[in-house]
């Protein structure tokens, strides 16, 4: 980065969401463009007006390798952070006695722990005291939940923080963690970004009116930029990336698997759920002056595309603006995955150094036919097409809080 | 048979299958003279969780109950619970 005294490279990655909870099968559904959308029987039960969602079914919290009484201070997004934490320590090839020190840090991206705090209530209404409230709950119902419990089982004694900014918290917690590096102050940061899925942490968002309605066929709910959207998927899970000096992590004989050029920032200031494009517009500009580059040095934008229409508009105009129109390819990876929330910007990368070692980029599905903003853009359709290069990564939140990514995943 | 008629066997059965199932410990641990803290290794956190478990096992009311600061060994457990049983028998 150009302010930065360190390069920042990427040496692990780790995912369960519903695409899989293993990284080779996650890679296998990005390639074949299979998407991880269903219903949930139990959201029509409690009367949601939208049943769709992105679908975990090969997870189980029982089987991530944590005891019961570690578990118990754990809502099961953090127990999936865990696993998708252990992933990428493996892929980088870190043992615990690499991160055991005060040069090792940690932080994720989280914005709610809605069914721990709905339930804690429910107990003490229960039992008309707070008698009824097992001990792990005040752990649980934090928002730091992930952070503070992998800080424990990791033993990890550098940074330890989770931030919320909504819908960018996963890509803020990697530039963060980035920008923690690149100044000196981290020499590694295991990062990330994670969402619960399940009603409680939804009802008030469905009742917003804000999810596809498409129940006869879930898997073409989610259309990022096309023009009979009708709403986005909410989805969730938990994503993990280990980020290293680049020379140590040379130095140590690691496998590079991208490297963090550029991170950017910016908030519209302006309305709490209609974002002004102009935003995330300048997050886009700052990334690329904070990677001293310029667009046509970028290969594929990687969209936010939430697949609503006033959110998908916004950001076509910025990429438009930034690019010019229909130049630089662009990908939508939630037409797959839904919306991850507030993983979903570390998700992302996930996905995108999963695209770079497979050598392809994932086509951006259910893109049928163009608006007037979409038909700006060129948007990758293409089964098996051309792998990633230099990347830039959206997100953005409520309020307006936007975070842009640069990564190079040529090796 | 009423609860509150259970032997000093039973409640000594009940309280080692409540306590292995929570804190997943093997049968062999439970010993009489076994401590809680040095011994089991339960820390505060399980220490609340430890009421709640027993509680529900024998439908009594531990929370606030004085004596229960007191307890240290499985020992100490199993007569609390013979002492409540017995105190809400009579």
């Amino acid at each position: 980065m150009r302010h930065s005294l360190h390069k920042v490279a990427v040496t692990g990655i780790g995912i369960v969401s519903c695409l899989g909870s293993q990284l080779d099968v996650v890679q296998q559904h990005l390639r074949a463009g299979k998407s991880g959308v269903g219903i949930d029987p139990q959201r029509e039960a409690v009367g949601f007006f939208s049943p769709i969602t992105g679908c975990i079914t090969d997870f189980s919290v029982e089987d991530a390798g944590l005891t019961k009484r570690q578990r118990k201070t754990m809502p099961n997004f953090a127990v999936q952070s865990y696993a998708a934490v252990v992933q990428s320590l493996e892929k980088a090839n870190l043992g615990l006695s690499d991160i055991r020190n005060a040069r090792t840090g940690l932080l994720f991206g989280n914005d709610s722990t809605s069914r721990a705090q709905s339930e804690q209530v429910a107990l003490t209404r229960q039992y008309g005291s707070t008698a009824g409230i097992g001990s792990g709950y005040c752990f649980k119902a934090m928002n730091s939940t992930i952070t503070l419990n992998l800080n424990v089982l990791l033993g990890v004694q550098g940074a330890s923080w989770t931030i919320s900014s909504a819908c960018s918290s996963g890509g803020h917690a990697i530039g963060q963690a980035a920008d923690l590096i690149a100044l000196g102050r981290q020499d590694r940061v295991i990062c990330g970004g994670a969402q619960e899925i399940n009603w409680e942490s939804l009802c008030s968002f469905d009742a917003l009116e804000a999810f596809s309605r498409r129940t006869d066929a879930p898997h073409l709910a989610s259309r990022p930029f096309d023009a009979a959207r009708d709403g986005l998927v909410p989805s969730g899970g938990a994503a993990a990336v280990v980020l290293e000096r680049y020379d140590l992590a040379v130095e140590r004989g690691a496998r590079i698997l991208g490297v963090i050029e550029g991170y950017g920032f910016s908030s519209d200031g302006q309305d709490l759920c209609r974002p002004n494009g102009a935003g995330l517009q300048a997050a886009m500009q700052s990334a690329l002056q904070e990677a001293g580059m310029t667009p046509d040095q970028i290969d594929l934008v990687s969209a936010h595309a939430t697949s609503t229409p006033l959110g998908d508009n916004a950001e076509a105009d910025a990429i438009a603006a930034v690019f010019g129109s229909k130049s630089v390819r662009v990908t939508a990876l939630k037409s797959m995955t839904g919306h991850e929330l507030w993983m979903s910007g570390a998700s992302q990368l996930v996905y995108t150094l999963l695209q770079a070692d497979g050598g392809f980029t994932a086509r951006t599905l259910n893109f049928e036919t163009p608006d007037e903003a979409s038909a700006k853009l060129n948007i990758v359709v293409d089964e098996n097409s051309d792998a990633p290069g230099r990347v830039m990564l959206n997100s953005a939140g409520f309020g307006g809080t936007n975070a842009c990514l640069i990564v190079n995943t040529r090796s | 048979m009423s609860i509150t008629t259970m032997t000093k066997e039973e409640i000594v059965s009940i309280t080692n299958e409540a306590i292995c199932e929570e804190f997943e410990f093997d049968m062999e641990k439970m010993t009489p003279e076994a401590h809680l803290y040095t011994d089991l290794g339960l820390d505060s956190l399980d220490a609340v969780d430890l009421v709640l478990v027993l509680e529900k096992a024998f439908k009594v009311k531990l929370r606030n109950q004085p004596e229960v600061k007191e307890v240290r060994t499985l020992e100490d457990v199993y007569d609390l619970i013979q002492k409540l049983m017995q105190q809400e028998a009579a």
